[in-house]
């Protein structure tokens, strides 16, 4: 039980994919206009991790060694299809402004480096816990990020109102503040950590 | 006139790494040193533009012929993946001065998403709307490719020079390492966003 505990948070706070690992950084910078942008975007991820953590951690003992890289590929490019049709079958505005960034899950690092390092190696409950456990960490970090950017940019967060737009900076919507809103709290964080 | 309308707007408008976000992996991971930042800069080059070529291929006539369009994104990497090893072994065959130079940065770019991205836009024609008289046919798209890998190994290298220079400076402890990379990277955005609207 400690250890399925410690292997759900590990994700979340010790080795966060995206201020610890730091992993992932195109779909970070990409799509989080916004604070619900950046949290679909996380939560497309994590169902791709945590299925296809399930998948390579069952397979594990099938697949030769040698090409052990395309046939994780393979599982992790079905999935990023599923969710493709289906968000473009169901939610096709969310689909349009997340774009050609749903397919580029297939190479998040994150995704592979999961299978590699732990479904690999480890059981289905304890590979799907931490799938989620980086999923969920993921998730939090391109919501928080997407919710200053579009705080400072627009002055609202999750869309709701908390001052004018008009004296919003709309440079944190734009590209240049994707990378300055990253590196500010990056450099909280290391602060926060000592 | 449209082949340079396409080449200004690769390169510059819309920058690979800075107002696309394709391939920022690498470009914060290989940018220590110019040196390193030209070799990693040849080889997406080459890769993009030959992988943009066979995938475009792929896409007109298999995916859309036999209605398979939802495969595009298994396919592509599969074939992206397959075609770099192929230039890895070919490379060490043919030209060893070649490989030695590029030979390292070959692995590294299966996962770089920069080829992916660019052979899904190249495929599906959708990078052409950008560009007033552009059209999505198989030269022009691969223009585009070579362009855009020039964008990258351009971002590449002048975040390289720039680190080199940092790497002598007295950073704050908390900014140290990938914050200062990311702000730095901001500036640069900034100035390339003088651009836009050129094309």
């Amino acid at each position: 039980m400690n250890k399925a505990l410690k292997t759900l948070t590990n994700g979340i706070f010790k080795e966060n994919p995206t201020f610890a690992l730091v992993l992932g950084m195109c779909p970070t910078l990409a799509t989080t206009t916004s604070a619900i942008n950046g949290m679909s975007m996380g939560l497309a991820t994590l169902f791709v991790l945590v299925c296809s953590n399930v998948v390579i951690s069952l397979l594990r003992n099938l697949i030769p060694d040698k090409v052990h890289i395309p046939a994780y590929i393979v599982v992790i490019a079905t999935f990023v299809t599923m969710v493709q049709l289906t968000m473009q079958a169901y939610l096709p505005a969310l689909y349009e402004t997340l774009g050609l960034f749903i397919p580029l899950i297939v190479v998040n690092c994150i995704v592979l480096g999961r299978a590699e390092a732990f479904a690999a190696k480890n059981g289905v409950g304890l590979s799907a816990l931490d799938g989620l456990g980086m999923g969920l960490g993921f998730t939090l970090s391109l919501t928080v990020l997407g919710a200053i950017r579009e705080l400072l940019g627009t002055g609202a967060v999750f869309g709701l109102t908390i001052y004018p737009d008009n004296y919003g900076m709309l440079l944190f919507v734009l590209a240049p503040g994707a990378f300055i809103a990253l590196a500010y709290l990056m450099a909280i964080m290391n602060k926060i950590k000592k | 006139m449209v082949y340079f309308l396409i080449i200004i707007s690769a390169i510059f408008v819309n920058n690979i790494v800075f107002s696309q976000f394709l391939g920022i992996c690498p470009f914060l991971g290989v940018s220590k040193r110019i040196s390193t930042a030209l070799g990693m800069g040849a080889a997406v080059t080459f890769v993009l533009t030959l992988a943009t070529i066979v995938t475009y291929l792929l896409q007109k006539y298999v995916l859309e012929m036999f209605h398979v369009e939802f495969l595009q994104t298994i396919l592509f990497i599969l074939v992206i993946a397959t075609l770099v090893q192929i230039i890895e072994i070919v490379l060490k065959k043919t030209s060893p001065s070649l490989y030695q130079a590029l030979g390292v940065f070959l692995p590294l770019i299966t996962t770089n998403c920069c080829i992916l991205g660019v052979a899904i836009l190249v495929g599906d024609g959708t990078w052409a709307a950008k560009i007033s008289g552009a059209e999505p046919n198989l030269l022009q798209g691969t223009i585009f490719a070579f362009a855009t890998a020039v964008g990258f190994a351009l971002a590449l290298v002048l975040f390289a020079g720039i680190r080199e220079q940092l790497a002598m400076n007295n950073v704050p402890k908390a900014m140290q390492g990938t914050p200062i990379a990311l702000l730095t990277a901001g500036l640069l955005a900034m100035a390339f966003m003088g651009f836009s609207g050129v094309v």
